[in-house]
């Protein structure tokens, strides 16, 4: 691990930048733990998490479109308020305007900069015949593939030749194999020097994306996010998925993702430093208990224990989707992680082998044991007389830790799993949780 | 759907259909141009039949003839008068629906006022509105004019406003940041952003209010205001007039330019004009659907008001999107921004501060004016209250009574849906208000038959809002639940409670709601008629209004006025938006 080259000044840089929530009562929700990050020139930055852990977040408040709540974004050593200067973005749903033709939607930002008809419509001409949508000018884009979409929004964000790109998750919403053509195509115009930017940074929850477009990889840890890891990816480029390098880095990244001591240290370091009154509480990962059965069978199968990412390969599942099924066999003690590979627990054994009641009997105790949110609710459950609370009390409490959304995800994730061990019963009409009589 | 309702906002209208005409466009060309050149004779005189018609002094009980000979030209006025008081209403509404979706300060109180205006009937505006034109214009035709057409405008405007507003606020985070992160301008964002994601809502929105505009027409060309008989020369109070002289003859004529007119209308500008709001669906992918009709695959791309709209109106668009654009680059430069932020936010609480004033005011008087009142007129306005309240209801059930069954056959059987729709589309139309007189004909020697016919003008204003929403319910239900519903063999009733009417729910409710809102708006007419000479009328609110109206009794006005809206705006937040909530919880089909 290495930072990047300081010699040279950096394009953007983030200085301790914060985004939290605060409560009425003068608690905070950290959302973002406060961050140093900077954009160098002449590099491809890939900022790799899994979903929801803030990367979106992050590089709205890079491009000034969201506000932090403290700390600041520089623009060549200048503080910015407001959109950062010259930058655009890619979005991961393209943001086509559907009543604009190619053209016109290339052409837009020209416009608001108060370009003239004639050379905006030169310029957008290039740039479009630079991504190799030459022919489709006055096509909608609805009569366009998802791949010639995104090089519509490539091209529009490059139109204005901003010296740093940005790209959310730009290649998710596309199949496999036009993802992989696209990425091969930026990589030709970036390496070719065929466009004036001077810098891509580029959110993903691909592994492997990010090792073969970045120069420099940024792991984003959860709860709140912070900077996990920082790698240096010296691979020459073009890269070659099978070369031991490659799977090596690949692996390294992995490991770092299912290191979760290493995540509590850092948390209890920024909880610290944040001074704020809020205390850390165990946020469930939201995975139905469904796939996890799945992902221990595979295991069993597989003698017990198995390295994650080749397991992810083999599931054609990309991390942020493993994730969070790994972190919940894990909270619950059905499988520990050490080093990338993934170890069946004796628990874990019998669960994925026994039949469905066995299975949820299995499930009941080891939440009970390991979940403090699930024996917290029945124990308030058994402490009415009518065995019986409405769901917003517990909202409520979890209001207190978290987001508004994220206490409405951590308690429907909770009566998921509440409703599949049979500990309560829950009607969505009323909103009523039911102790279950044994 | 928006998780807000209001009356008249959320009739989900049928998907709009699309089909390029097949032929060459060439050879209309010509005839086009033919076209062209008529159309610009006859606005010509147009404009000078209405200059000549607003500009002369005052006459405001013009005799209205009834030799159905100058029916073109009542229909011309009437159409014009429509059409000044929808541009009206498209510019407020788009203000109005602006300031709302952009200030949150604005918003809190922009929304539940336009719920509470509303379920407000036109003719409550009458006496404000009539009486301050007149005062602006006291000589000539002109002050008549505007009031009829601002009556026309109040009954317009609303679901506008309403629904750009909401399609503001539906607008998706990524094409919001889109336009910001390139630093689209204002107006930029509005021409490229704003008004092309609501133009499909205001679009369906604005077919409603036309059709509203015809509806109240009688009632906002020719009333009597005190002492005070006001009459403009249109198909409304020819249609008005015929009723009260018991002119059977000249009253079919009327209703037969009526239905004519607006059935033009609809194959000429509405149609076309969906075709064209097409291209601004929101979505990724091109859809399969495209249903055959009749005259637009005939005139097709080429019509007049898109063809205007490419000729004229983007250019101009596009020049000011520069102009813009330049000049926001150079006031950035310019002005430093924190004065200008100071001036504006000093502006602000200047306006704020004369609303306040102005609404203190108007309360106070409003209040001196209701305690006026006796307590026998609350409790005979409560009780009218509570009558029209019976009527409304019995006819949005006796609507969905017929509508149910008949919408669930014409959605869910695709080719007497091709037979089906456009006979009801013309139907729907056809403006009650219209009818009310020829029915009242039939019906005013039956005993209660009064009580009937406004029974009757109620179903048949709000019905076709139920019908068309449950068709496209119908059309929504998956064909794989209705496959599993046919492998399980469910009886007849099974199928219908487990499937057709949980499937239906949603566009029920919205169907039921603007029904509703009609319904009491409709009151109005249905309760209280100019006919034969005399007056017919029914106990019940809308006659409590009419009356008050008629007579000048501007307390009592205010008093059932204010009844109603808060009648309405009860039902709608304690009944239907908790249907609502419930149809967009538990009955929304995901696919």
């Amino acid at each position: 691990m290495s930072t990047a080259n300081t010699a040279v000044a950096p394009i953007i840089e983030a200085r301790q930048l914060e985004k939290f929530y605060a409560q009425p009562d003068g608690s905070r929700i950290q959302v973002i733990a406060a961050t140093d990050l900077a954009v160098y020139p002449g590099r491809i930055i890939a900022l790799l998490g899994p979903s929801g852990c803030g990367k979106s977040t992050l590089l709205r408040m890079l491009t000034g479109l969201a506000p932090a709540s403290a700390g600041g974004v520089l623009w060549h050593g200048q503080p910015v308020r407001g959109e950062t200067p010259n930058v655009s973005i890619v979005f991961q749903s393209f943001a086509l305007f559907p009543w604009l033709t190619v053209i016109e939607n290339v052409e837009a930002p020209l416009e608001a900069r108060g370009m003239p008809p004639i050379e905006r419509h030169k310029r957008a001409l290039r740039i479009i015949d630079a991504v190799g949508l030459d022919g489709f000018e006055t096509a909608y884009p609805k009569e366009l593939s998802g791949g010639m979409k995104q090089r519509v929004g490539v091209a529009r964000a490059l139109v204005v030749e901003p010296e740093v790109l940005f790209m959310d998750e730009p290649f998710s919403a596309l199949d496999v194999l036009t993802a992989e053509t696209l990425r091969g195509e930026l990589l030709e115009l970036w390496l070719g020097h065929k466009i004036p930017t001077r810098a891509i940074f580029i959110v993903t929850h691909n592994i492997e994306e990010a090792v073969v477009l970045a120069d420099r990889i940024i792991v984003l840890g959860r709860n709140p996010a912070h900077i996990h890891a920082d790698f240096a990816v010296d691979i020459p480029q073009p890269r070659d998925r099978k070369s031991p390098r490659f799977i090596e880095l690949v692996d390294a990244i992995y490991r770092v993702l299912t290191r979760p001591d290493l995540e509590s240290n850092i948390l209890q370091a920024t909880e610290a430093a944040s001074s704020s009154s809020h205390h850390h509480v165990l946020m469930l990962p939201h995975t139905r208990p469904g796939g996890m059965a799945g992902l221990l069978e595979i295991l069993v199968d597989q003698g017990g224990h198995a390295d994650l990412h080749r397991l992810a390969a083999e599931l054609s599942l990309e991390v942020d989707a493993l994730l969070p099924t790994v972190d919940t066999a894990v909270l619950l003690g059905f499988l520990r992680v050490e080093e990338g590979d993934a170890i069946i627990t004796p628990e874990g054994q019998s669960f994925a082998q026994a039949d469905i009641q066995a299975r949820k009997a299995i499930f009941r105790n080891a939440a009970l044991a390991n979940v403090p949110l699930l024996r917290q609710m029945e124990q308030a459950l058994k402490a009415k007389s009518n065995r019986t609370l409405q769901d917003e009390f517990f909202r409520d409490l979890l209001d207190e830790h978290f987001s508004e959304d994220e206490a409405r995800r951590q308690l429907e994730t909770a009566i998921q799993w509440g409703r599949y061990s049979e500990i309560f019963d829950y009607d969505a009409a009323t909103g009523k949780l039911t102790l279950t009589e044994a | 759907m928006p998780e807000s309702i209001s009356a008249a906002t959320h009739a989900t209208p049928l998907p709009p259909t699309t089909v390029r005409p097949a032929g060459s466009r060439w050879a209309w060309a010509f005839l086009i141009d033919v076209a062209v050149l008529l159309f610009v004779f006859a606005a010509i005189y147009g404009v000078y039949a209405i200059g000549h018609l607003w500009l002369r002094p005052v006459t405001p009980e013009s005799q209205i003839s009834q030799n159905p000979r100058i029916l073109p030209l009542y229909a011309f006025y009437s159409l014009v008068r429509i059409t000044v008081a929808y541009a009206l209403s498209l510019v407020f509404a788009l203000s109005y629906g602006y300031l709302a979706a952009r200030s949150r300060r604005a918003e809190v109180v922009l929304i539940p006022l336009l719920d509470i205006l509303q379920s407000i009937p036109v003719l409550s505006f009458l006496p404000g509105v009539m009486l301050a034109m007149v005062a602006l214009f006291p000589h000539r035709q002109l002050g008549v004019e505007l009031g009829s057409i601002l009556l026309i405008f109040t009954g317009q405007v609303w679901n506008m406003a309403f629904s750009f507003y909401s399609s503001l606020k539906t607008i998706p985070r990524e094409l919001r940041e889109a336009a910001r992160i390139f630093r689209f301008g204002r107006w930029q964002r509005f021409v490229e952003l704003d008004l092309p994601f609501s133009t499909i809502g205001l679009v369906w929105n604005s077919m409603m209010s036309v059709a509203g505009g015809w509806f109240f027409l009688m009632a906002c060309e020719m009333f009597v205001l005190g002492d005070r008989d006001f009459r403009l020369p249109g198909l409304g109070s020819y249609l008005q007039t015929a009723a009260s002289n018991g002119d059977t003859r000249a009253l079919l004529w009327g209703l037969a330019a009526m239905i004519a007119v607006i059935v033009l209308l609809d194959q000429l500008v509405w149609r076309p004009i969906i075709i064209w709001a097409d291209k601004f669906k929101f979505e990724q992918v091109e859809t399969a659907k495209a249903v055959q009709h009749n005259l637009l695959s005939f005139l097709g791309p080429a019509s007049l008001v898109i063809r205007g709209y490419r000729v004229m109106f983007r250019p101009l668009i596009n020049r000011l999107t520069l102009t813009f654009a330049i000049l926001a680059r150079s006031a950035a430069q310019t002005f430093p921004v924190p004065k200008q932020m100071r001036t504006r936010r000093w502006l602000a609480v200047l306006l704020a501060a004369t609303i306040l004033v102005g609404l203190g005011f108007a309360v106070f008087h409003a209040v001196r004016e209701l305690s006026d009142l006796h307590s026998e007129d609350y409790f005979f306005l409560l009780r009218s209250a509570a009558l029209t309240f019976l009527r409304v209801n019995v006819a949005l059930l006796l609507g969905a009574l017929w509508t149910i069954p008949v919408g669930v056959a014409i959605g869910s059987n695709p080719r007497f849906a091709r037979l089906a729709q456009p006979l009801a589309q013309i139907a729907a139309s056809i403006p009650a208000t219209a009818l009310f007189p020829v029915i009242l004909l039939f019906l005013i020697r039956l005993r209660g038959g009064l009580e009937i016919a406004a029974m009757l003008v109620m179903l048949l204003g709000t019905q076709w809002y139920i019908l068309f929403n449950v068709i496209a319910g119908a059309m929504a239900i998956p064909t794989d639940l209705k496959e599993a519903a046919r492998i399980f063999r469910f009886t007849l009733w099974g199928r219908w409670r487990r499937l057709i009417l949980p499937g239906i729910f949603p566009y029920l409710v919205t169907g039921l709601v603007t029904a509703s809102g009609n319904a009491w708006n409709v009151s109005i007419i249905a309760e209280y008629f100019h006919f034969r000479g005399k007056i017919v009328s029914t106990a019940g609110l809308g006659s409590a209004i009419s009356r008050a109206s008629d007579s000048g009794r501007f307390d009592v006005l205010l008093a059932s006025t204010l009844i109603m809206a808060t009648v309405v705006v009860l039902i709608n937040r304690l009944l239907w938006r908790r249907l609502y909530r419930l149809a967009s919880s538990r009955f929304k089909l995901e696919s």
